[in-house]
């Protein structure tokens, strides 16, 4: 099948590669560019294992098209962390608050958290965990990963959340 | 000493040993994307493998034409059964002592059963190969309802068994009956039938369901022709059980096969077994020298890989007037699919299901299983369970409530009547197994007691006549749970896999500077190993938790391990890393002493050394110890400080635990909510209470899951109608209870550090208070039982059926 060239940002940096017409953004992703932290759980868009931030919005990169995603700018897990490499209050709020387990899912739920968390800096519980509903995790059961958003909102205003893991 | 001494109090704290809530070493790596899972494993030239897969529940393959396909641009070869017959693959061994076809030779049996392994340059072109391999199928009769597995003229599913009146297991009935397996008194258990004052007899079904990980299974097989080494990158629970198998199999040596399992994204049971995709991409390795790779997607897993549960429980119970059970008589149907693929202890072709007396003092029982074979998917494993331990805490515990109402009994009341009281243990129970402690009274009332039991019956009981006076449409219903695990598979005088007895094993090396490596039989999915084994040597030789590496799933660097699965790794190998580590323990003392100049018996341990008795000054570090290993050691001794355990447990352990759902329920549409949900779990000494009781909130919402939806249900033609997670329930954020966690210790007397585990139980004493509180919810209404899944439909069903839908 005849290859396109396309170009984009992914994590700061330019990059480019051919790809098929009917290459998906997540393959591309993984597979071209190597980035191996953007996962696939269904490819069916449910599960959210997949999620990049394109263009300022939670997408999940496996019902795309690499060539869909041509010119745009993406972050994704590995683009997550402190410019200095610490980890992200988010990042950290998932380690402190025990909010995974075997960490498939993260990635994606560590994405689609940062973009929520933009979109709105003082969730509720329940903003969050309908914030997260298109990100599924098996292991957790959601509820310290629901404390480790807060943990991260917490301390993005610079005060200590107080909760501890359970 | 002077004020900068640390306090033992302080040196207690920079172990970060047991008890400790200690962040998990995982972490670091997964929350930057940095895991390393078996997809992630790229090999210069590797290939893509990718099956053809039949449309059919049951047929005869005619013909398989695979010519389009090989002219597809990147395709490289098509494995059929007749390719693997010339290395005698066509069929594999399954964990239960049966065959299966590894691809179809002659017939389907299942939906989705694997027909082809189209091998190709890259996922894309794998596809574009399937699509053109041209099947010629016949279609049969199918048979998808278990109870008529047997019926005299139902169809023949497993010709290659004909003629066979003996399987595994013992004789067979039928041409679809696998094995029967008959446990326990029937005589005295009829009597105590004969002679009761109350009976309940009801048909409960545990469905057909998924363990459904996130990461699917896959691998990545290498064969290097020049040595004859065949290296495997897969999602194994059973790494070394892996190798062996391969081993025996495609008659390898041994010591050339390498079985690795990187990052694993999620086990529960599912990656445990031995499928068709990790034989088919070994050969097609050797077949093209270069690594293949296989990566399961959603829909396959769902509908190929390894089903849990499919258990048709008849259950019935005998007892006194005034609440005493006498006797338990169970009769379960087994839905095995089309091979019976169990992965089960090889001696046990129903599990330890023989626990279903639960936690209570049964005189006497009498169970028997009867295995069928249907045209559904092969499988049975134990979704985050016990082998088949979930289902036989499911049945009890509903059968008790059908009891209690029976009774006019509150069903926390029946339940405390007939406990096994703290003093029976070890209790031996009728069915054959001896429980090793347990304290069940003080369980089940604190749960009463946290949960204000006596005030949500109260509002019950308001909320019932109010229903009844027409004043709401919401029904309350409390779903007590009481269960008992047996976990830690297990001895060898009981328990053994393919021959092998079922050990754990660890092996601790001290490094000269005071850090050390551990390497494991098990391997985590999760469950946070790399953290927790670390936690227990700290606690045993003093040694900081973070200096301890934890290495686990190579089978080139481990010590023989049977894997994680069956909450064995706590049980097991956290026994051989005691053990291990007390070994590391007496020969630092030895070293201690002779750098002391004291007799060994003068010393003491005090938290991360040893100590002279009766001179405080006189101390060794560990740490100094292990340099000491290294250049000092007592003439005679050998130099280096490390040791090994291959642990075989006396018995099993038994974790419990109390649990409480408060749902209600709007009678007109079925929908639920879940008011609250309190777990109390002994797992006796607790090693982590963070991971403890993330493993509880995970373990509940799949019991939630499994309880109120999640389904592989087929149609009339075997037609999977469940085979993704649009129709498959998966639980959100937003439909996920909120949890309540609470515990009691009652340590197990045999284990070296009285540990029970933990990660099942949630969802062994989950789905019965979930169905227990719909069927609560629902029985001042006249109903006894209603079947699992309770989804809103079905919800909406059972009060139709009731007769209050006006």
């Amino acid at each position: 099948m005849a290859k396109i060239h396309v170009t984009m940002k992914v994590n700061g940096a330019e990059v480019e590669g051919l790809v098929e017409p009917r290459t998906l953004l997540v393959h591309f992703i993984r597979e071209n560019l190597q980035l191996t932290g953007t996962h696939i759980g269904c490819e069916t868009t449910h599960c959210g294992a997949c999620t990049v931030d394109i263009d300022g919005m939670s997408v999940k990169s496996c019902t795309m098209f690499a060539i869909q995603a041509n010119g745009s700018d993406i972050t994704t897990i590995e683009g997550m962390a402190n410019a200095d490499g610490t980890l992200s209050h988010l990042q950290e709020g998932f380690r402190q608050m025990h909010g995974l387990q075997c960490g498939y899912c993260t990635p994606g739920m560590i994405v689609r958290a940062h973009r929520l968390l933009q979109e709105n800096p003082a969730p509720t519980e329940d903003e969050i965990r309908a914030g997260i509903a298109g990100n599924i995790c098996r292991c957790t059961g959601y509820q310290n990963i629901v404390k480790a958003i807060q943990y991260a909102a917490a301390k993005a205003k610079g005060v200590e959340f107080k909760e501890a893991a359970e | 000493m002077n004020d900068l001494t640390p306090t033992r109090e302080q040196r207690t704290a920079a172990l970060e040993g047991m008890g400790c809530k200690r962040k998990r070493v995982e972490d670091i790596r997964f929350t930057q994307g940095k895991g390393n899972y078996v997809d992630d494993v790229k090999l210069p030239g590797m290939l893509h493998g990718d099956f053809v897969r039949s449309p059919h529940a049951h047929a005869r393959v005619k013909s398989i034409n695979t010519d389009e396909a090989l002219k597809v641009p990147g395709v490289l070869a098509v494995i059929t059964a007749e390719t693997l017959k010339t290395v005698n693959l066509a069929w594999m061994p399954t964990l239960a002592g049966d065959v299966q076809m590894v691809l179809a030779d002659g017939k389907v049996l299942f939906q989705n059963q694997e027909v082809a392994f189209v091998v190709a340059t890259d996922r894309y072109a794998a596809d574009d190969g399937v699509s053109k391999v041209v099947v010629d199928y016949e279609a049969l009769p199918v048979l998808v309802d278990p109870f008529k597995s047997m019926a005299p003229d139902a169809p023949v599913l497993r010709e290659d068994l004909a003629g066979k009146t003996t399987g595994a297991h013992g004789p067979r009935k039928h041409h679809n009956h696998i094995f029967e397996w008959s446990v326990g008194d029937k005589e005295l258990t009829d009597a105590a039938f004969n002679k009761a004052e109350v009976t309940i007899k009801e048909m409960i079904s545990y469905h057909r369901t998924h363990p459904s990980p996130l990461e699917t299974c896959q691998c990545v097989c290498s064969f290097d022709k020049i040595k004859g080494e065949l290296t495997i990158w897969g999602t194994f629970q059973a790494p070394h059980v892996i190798r062996t198998v391969v081993a025996l199999i495609a008659k390898l040596p041994e010591q050339k096969i390498h079985v690795i399992s990187p990052d694993i994204g999620g086990g529960f049971g599912n990656k445990v077994g031995a499928y068709p995709g990790y034989i088919c991409a070994a050969v097609a390795s050797i077949v093209t020298g270069k690594p293949v790779k296989w990566v399961e997607d959603r829909i396959e897993n769902l509908t190929a890989t390894s089903f849990a549960r499919d258990y048709h429980m008849t259950t019935e119970i005998a007892a006194t007037k005034d609440g005493k059970v006498t006797g338990l008589r169970v009769h379960v149907l087994a839905d095995h699919g089309a091979f019976d693929a169990c992965a089960d202890p090889s001696k046990w072709p129903a599990g330890f299901f023989n626990i279903v007396t639960g936690s209570y003092d049964f005189p006497v029982a009498h169970l028997t299983v009867d295995g069928v074979y249907s045209n559904k998917a092969p499988g049975g494993v134990a979704y985050r369970c016990s082998f088949r331990v979930t289902e036989a805490a499911y049945c009890i515990e509903r059968a008790m409530d059908i009891l209690a109402q029976k009774l006019g009994m509150d069903p926390a009341e029946l339940r405390l009547k007939n406990f096994i009281r703290r003093e029976q243990f070890p209790y031996h129970s009728a069915l054959g197994w001896e429980y090793d402690s347990g304290d069940y009274h003080t369980a089940m009332r604190k749960m009463m007691e946290s949960t204000d039991y006596a005030a949500l019956r109260k509002e019950q009981a308001e909320k019932r006549e109010a229903f009844k006076r027409g004043e709401t449409r919401e029904v309350m219903g409390l779903g007590v749970s009481f269960f008992t695990e047996i976990v830690g598979a297990g001895p060898s005088k009981n328990c053994d896999i393919l021959g092998i007895a079922m050990f754990d094993s660890c092996e601790i090396r001290m490094h000269p500077t005071g850090a050390g490596i551990a390497r494991m039989g098990t391997k985590s999915q999760g469950q946070g190993h790399e953290t927790t084994w670390a936690q227990i040597i700290a606690s045993e030789i003093g040694i900081p938790a973070d200096n301890i590496m934890v290495e686990e799933g190579n089978t080139d660097t481990a010590p023989y391990g049977l894997g994680t699965y069956g909450s064995r790794s706590t049980p097991v190998a956290g026994a051989a890393i005691a053990m291990a580590a007390r070994k590391i323990k007496a020969k630092a003392q030895m070293i201690a002493a002779y750098k002391l100049e004291v007799h060994e018996d003068d010393l003491e341990w005090d938290i991360d050394g040893f100590r002279v008795k009766g001179l405080p000054e006189k101390f060794m570090s560990m740490k100094d110890i292990c340099w000491a290993a290294y250049n000092s050691v007592p003439p005679g001794m050998e130099p280096g400080l490390e040791a090994v355990s291959y642990y075989d447990p006396p018995n099993m352990t038994y974790p419990f635990g109390a649990y409480l759902c408060v749902m209600d329920i709007d009678v007109d549409t079925g929908v639920y909510k879940v008011r609250r949900f309190y777990a109390l779990d002994d797992c006796g000494t607790r090693i982590n209470p963070m991971i403890i009781e993330g493993q509880v909130h995970g373990g509940l919402t799949e019991a939630f899951a499994i309880a109120m939806g999640q389904e592989i249900r087929y149609d009339d033609g075997g037609n999977v109608v469940t085979g993704s997670f649009m129709d498959f329930f998966m639980p959100t954020a937003v439909e996920t209870p909120r949890w309540e966690t609470d515990f009691t210790v009652t340590p197990s007397p045999h284990h070296p550090i009285g540990a029970k585990g933990v990660g099942e139980s949630p969802n062994v004493g989950g789905v019965p208070a979930f169905s227990n509180a719909v069927n609560d919810a629902f029985s001042f209404l006249g109903s006894t039982h209603i079947q699992m899944p309770h989804d809103y439909w079905r919800n909406w069903k059972a009060a139709k059926s009731l007769g209050v839908l006006g």
